[in-house]
């Protein structure tokens, strides 16, 4: 019954850990290689939730200084998280740039084509 | 003070000048005479240095240089004591006749990369002189890898597949031993003992447990591959597709003389001859010594190829030096050092005529060398001078070194090696005195062409050799004074 | 003066930073390459100012932007990250003459200047990390790094350079979201990113939360594990540096791994050893179970490979190895051995892949049956090919000897007889790889394509010479290498719970 109770007043965290899992699932699991940048993606985004949610105290309100309030949530993690997301969208640009390059210098996306194509030439 | 620093001036340039040769040999490789006239002097000038440090050492006298530490416990440093002493006095002297000797065998049978074959040559020579000279276990493993990359291409100097394989076998069993059980035994005894020094009665007394001491000797016997201690002897046989000189002077004196020098150094002054026998822990170190000598004799008997034959007899006759070590008696070890003298100059006369023979008639196996000693008198009678060298008996410098050994067996009653020391005499007898009657009492092969002596430098050197083998029966007091220095301590 | 002085932490970074967006700007490769040297060559020295700095007074703090640490960005330099930094800048410094005439030869006119405005930031990236003692900002500086390499990467001339290209930004990318990961979970506990900070903070963390501790430690181990390529982890490794532009490869491999590997020795021993005690955990043993199946296996596939800079690339994975064994040993000899095994490899194997890069601009090819002969041809460069090769064996006398003998050391102090005969055993097995390249390379007939071929131009030879001269001067004057590794070893297992 704890369990359960555990379970369910996390229940951030548990979408966090899916995220997570799923992501590095599909990164993993998938052999084209647009799916596996979207897995990566995924796996990124998790990781911002990791963060911004231990940040957030509940009845606190955002953190610009007035009289009124007492408590604030803390602003740092969005702060890294902004940073954590422009090196995220670098890495898929980057990433789907290779990948257009691939095309182009392949014919296909599929990992296990490419590697046939390697071995024939 | 002015005498110390002039012997610590002398022990830098004795390293120095071969390596200075070899870097001017190449300046000369268009001009042949000039380049051999660089070698021949480099090594008369080694030999002088190496001569004028005699008398201090004598005197007693242990000049040493320290040239860098290098890191925690590894220091750079050179030490002249008796041992090292005789060494670098075979190794310097030899190399003067070998390379009178190499003139004459390389250019009668024009063999190509005359240039880099001296130059290596030179590198091998003061890799020799370092180890002899070594203060500490860095510096001596420092210059015995130094030895080994250097002789690597003279093996491979023919450049066929029989060299390569031959090459092959010689570095992996060379430096492999030496980094897989020689490097982990240096290790050990530095964190053990907390230096690396060759100190007289040892540094690992009382330091080490008896199982200890029996492990590291183990690696250090095993680990030391020049010594060709069986199981790990493959390397000398295969070597012996190199140039007759190379086998003469590198595989006979210089490479295998560093082995059983090394050993010798590790056993009297890294464990202490008195510490081992307290121990107890060599008996299988005579046991071992012993059977590479019957082994090996055995093997010799079935070559018919007479570098091959030469080889075994070769990992015989070490094993004898290892033996003197093993016996753990002073008079034994001064034995063993008189024997690296006796057994290098005998050696390489009997190397000496191999190649005189090859390249008068390019035979190379015994079955054929019926009636050559009417042909090539001078050669075969050196060959039989180092025969009897081989054998053991006078009036050869082997003798007097062979005595000492069994005087050591007899003093500690260590029966096993008095009876493996008479048993591998008839052995070698068997092997060799074949060859010398064959060469004088059995008619030649009707259809054999006509050949006479070979070149003089040959003639020169290998007679020179012989005469030394005998002269040092007559006159041993350089040899046994740096002997006895050595079991004085 | 003082005011530069006071600076230099920063400088380090900004320099290649500003480098890189100047280069970019540039259209012509001979410019790019100008300016690109100048660059790399003011580095060294400030490095080498901070290096003696820290040597003679202790670390230097350097607040960003003026925001007083811990809640602002800390530059810190001790005698560890100062090593590190000299050694990247100086690396970097050496090679960059070779890069004129390889790269211009490997890739098209108009990628060069490209090329060097990734290869800046990639520096700024990797002198980033070593510089910085804010954990998050650490992250930051390795994706920096890391992004560029794989444009480096990808810009190889062999169409599968794409592909390496595209495996390493997967993996180099899960790695990196690991650490981020770990660091969370650090920030999490502690409420702050500066390291010191955090190992202050990590030390009065309650025991009910003990776990949280190690998980960050598990995440951040295995998300760098896979950036150094520690053993299974390396799998992006080979492929990387076989088709990366030869003189890329040279430096990446002796940079980039060396950066990560840095990284995972601060949170080691300055974050986690300073707040737990990391030496009853079983981490240290498994680190030295993998570096040992690095060393071994790795070593055994080198032994296989037929292309030279594949071959290289496992030695490179073995090679880590034995870092990363000096980290597990920690104790004061294996952790010397294995810092300054960092320095030594770094140069061996740059002068190593160097050597390729010049036979390859001579040759066409680093397939080991094309290049029969070419010793005789290219003396010079096949002789630093031979020297360097003797480093990786550990042959007395080079550099890779004075690692060998720290590493062996620190095993035999721990009892750890084995241990020794598998270091050297390993040393066994890169003698086989290492000979039968250098049978082939000297003692086989040339071909009639390699009889053509000679030692390249001075540019491409002189960085060459250097490093391979360093090879031998540091197997026997250690004070610079083993000396400041030492030191560091010192003060890092000094700070140890």
């Amino acid at each position: 019954m704890s369990a359960v109770r555990t379970f369910i007043e996390h229940y951030n965290y548990v979408i966090t850990i899916l995220l997570m899992m799923a992501g590095l699932y599909i990164v993993v699991a998938r052999g084209n290689m647009v799916k596996k940048l979207v897995g990566l993606s995924i796996f990124q985004t998790s990781v911002y939730l990791l963060y911004i949610e231990p940040g957030k105290i509940l009845g606190a309100t955002a953190p610009i200084l007035d009289p009124a309030f007492k408590v604030y949530s803390n602003p740092l993690p969005h702060v890294l998280i902004l940073t954590a997301i422009v090196v995220g969208i670098a890495t898929v640009a980057l990433g789907l740039a290779l990948v257009v390059r691939i095309n182009e210098a392949y014919g296909t996306v599929e990992e296990d084509e490419i590697f046939e194509r390697d071995r024939d030439a | 003070m002015s005498a110390v620093a002039s012997s610590e001036a002398l022990i830098v340039l004795a390293i120095l000048l071969p390596f200075v040769g070899a870097l001017l040999i190449p300046l000369f490789r268009h001009h042949p005479n000039l380049r051999e006239t660089v070698t021949l002097v480099t090594a008369a000038l080694l030999c002088f240095v190496v001569f004028s440090l005699l008398e201090p050492v004598l005197a007693g006298a242990r000049p040493e240089v320290h040239v860098l530490d290098v890191a925690q416990g590894l220091t750079l440093a050179f030490k002249v004591e008796p041992l090292g002493m005789l060494f670098a006095l075979v190794a310097s002297t030899l190399w003067i006749v070998n390379s009178i000797y190499s003139i004459g065998y390389m250019r009668a049978n024009k063999e190509p990369r005359q240039t880099g074959f001296y130059v290596c040559f030179a590198i091998a020579l003061g890799s020799t002189i370092g180890i002899a000279f070594a203060k500490n276990l860095f510096t001596l493993f420092l210059c015995y890898e130094a030895l080994t990359i250097a002789t690597y291409p003279l093996v491979v100097h023919n450049a066929n597949a029989e060299a390569f394989r031959a090459g092959r076998v010689y570095l992996m069993l060379l430096l492999g031993t030496s980094l897989v059980l020689f490097l982990p035994a240096i290790v050990a005894t530095w964190v053990i003992a907390g230096t690396l020094d060759f100190t007289p009665g040892g540094i690992l007394a009382g330091k080490a447990g008896p199982a200890v001491t029996g492990i590291l000797l183990a690696l250090f016997v095993f680990g030391i591959g020049k010594a060709a201690v069986m199981p790990l002897h493959f390397w000398l046989p295969a070597a012996m597709v190199a140039p007759t000189p190379v086998s003469a002077l590198l595989h006979a004196v210089a490479v295998v003389k560093a082995g059983v020098f090394t050993l010798l150094k590790v056993v009297v002054l890294i464990f202490g001859v008195d510490t081992l026998s307290a121990l107890g822990q060599s008996g299988w170190l005579t046991a071992v010594a012993g059977a590479t000598i019957v082994i090996a004799s055995v093997v010799a008997l079935k070559q018919d190829n007479l570098k091959r034959r030469l080889a075994y007899s070769t990992v015989s006759q070490l094993s004898y030096i290892v033996l003197g070590a093993a016996i753990l008696a002073p008079i034994s070890v001064a034995g063993a050092a008189i024997y690296i003298a006796a057994h290098a100059v005998s050696k390489i006369t009997l190397f000496f005529a191999a190649g005189s023979i090859y390249t008068a008639s390019h035979l190379t196996e015994v079955s054929q060398l019926d009636g050559i000693g009417r042909r090539m008198p001078w050669t075969m009678g050196a060959f039989a001078i180092g025969a009897l060298g081989m054998i053991g008996i006078p009036p050869t410098a082997n003798f007097l070194g062979k005595w000492f050994i069994l005087g050591g067996a007899m003093q500690t009653a260590n029966w096993l090696a008095v009876s493996i020391i008479i048993v591998s005499t008839v052995l070698n007898a068997a092997y060799f005195l074949p060859i010398v009657y064959r060469a004088f009492f059995c008619a030649p092969a009707a259809h054999a062409h006509d050949y006479g002596e070979a070149p003089w430098p040959i003639v020169l050197a290998l007679t020179m050799t012989a005469s030394a083998t005998i002269l040092m029966f007559v006159w041993p007091d350089i040899p046994f004074a740096l002997a006895k220095l050595l079991s004085d301590r | 003066m003082s005011a530069v002085r006071s600076q230099l932490p920063i400088l380090q970074v900004l320099v290649p930073l500003l480098g890189a967006v100047l280069v970019a700007f540039l259209r012509r490769g001979t410019s790019a390459f100008a300016l690109t040297l100048v660059v790399s060559w003011i580095l060294p020295f400030v490095a080498g100012a901070m290096l003696l700095q820290v040597l003679a007074t202790g670390p230097i703090s350097y607040a960003l932007g003026g925001w007083a640490p811990p809640i602002g960005i800390e530059y810190r330099v001790d005698v560890l990250n100062a090593m590190v930094l000299m050694l990247v800048s100086t690396v970097g410094a050496v090679i960059m003459p070779f890069a004129y005439r390889s790269v211009a030869f490997e890739l098209d006119d108009s990628k060069e200047a490209w090329f060097y405005s990734m290869y800046l930031l990639c520096l700024a990236g990797l002198l980033g990390v070593a510089v910085t003692g804010d954990a998050f900002n650490a992250f930051v500086f390795l994706e920096i790094s890391s992004l560029s390499t794989y444009v480096l990467i990808a810009m190889g001339p062999d169409r599968r350079a794409l592909l390496s290209a595209f495996q390493y930004l997967i993996m180099g990318t899960i790695g990196a979201t690991f650490y981020v990961i770990g660091v969370g979970f650090l920030y999490v506990l502690t409420g702050s990113l500066n390291m010191v900070d955090i190992a202050a903070r990590l030390a009065t963390v309650g025991p009910d939360q003990g776990q949280a501790v190690l998980t960050a430690l598990a995440f951040i181990t295995v998300g760098l594990s896979l950036k150094l390529a520690l053993f299974p982890l390396h799998a992006w490794l080979p492929n990387a540096y076989t088709y990366a532009p030869s003189w890329a490869t040279a430096f990446l491999a002796a940079t980039a791994t060396k950066v990560a590997i840095y990284l995972l020795v601060r949170y080691y021993f300055s974050i986690f050893g300073v707040a737990i005690d990391i030496r009853s955990l079983p981490i240290g043993d498994f680190i030295v179970g993998l570096s040992i199946a690095a060393m071994l296996v790795a070593s055994f596939v080198a032994v296989f490979e037929t292309n030279l800079k594949r071959m290289l690339a496992y030695s490179s994975v073995a090679q880590i190895g034995y870092i990363t064994l000096g980290i597990g040993l920690a104790n004061q000899a294996g952790l010397t051995g294995g810092l300054v095994h960092i320095v030594n490899h770094a140069l061996m194997k740059a002068a190593l892949f160097l050597a390729v890069g010049a036979m390859f601009y001579r040759a066409y090819t680093v397939e080991l049956k094309d290049l029969a002969g070419i010793g005789r041809k290219m003396p010079l460069t096949t002789a630093a090919f031979t020297i360097a090769g003797f480093g990786l064996v550990g042959t007395p006398g080079t550099a890779g000897f004075i690692s060998k003998w720290y590493l062996a050391v620190g095993a035999l102090d721990k009892g750890w007889w084995l241990l020794v005969f598998l270091i050297v055993g390993s040393s066994l097995i890169a003698l086989v790889y290492v000979g039968r390249v250098l049978e082939v390379v000297w003692l086989r007939e040339p071909s009639v394509e390699i009889a053509k071929v000679r030692d390249p131009p001075l540019s491409m030879m002189a960085p060459l010479i250097v490093l391979t001269i360093a090879t031998i001067y540091f197997g026997f004057d250690t004070e610079w290498t083993a000396g400041v590794a030492s030191t560091a070893a010192k003060s890092l297992l000094g700070g140890l719970r």
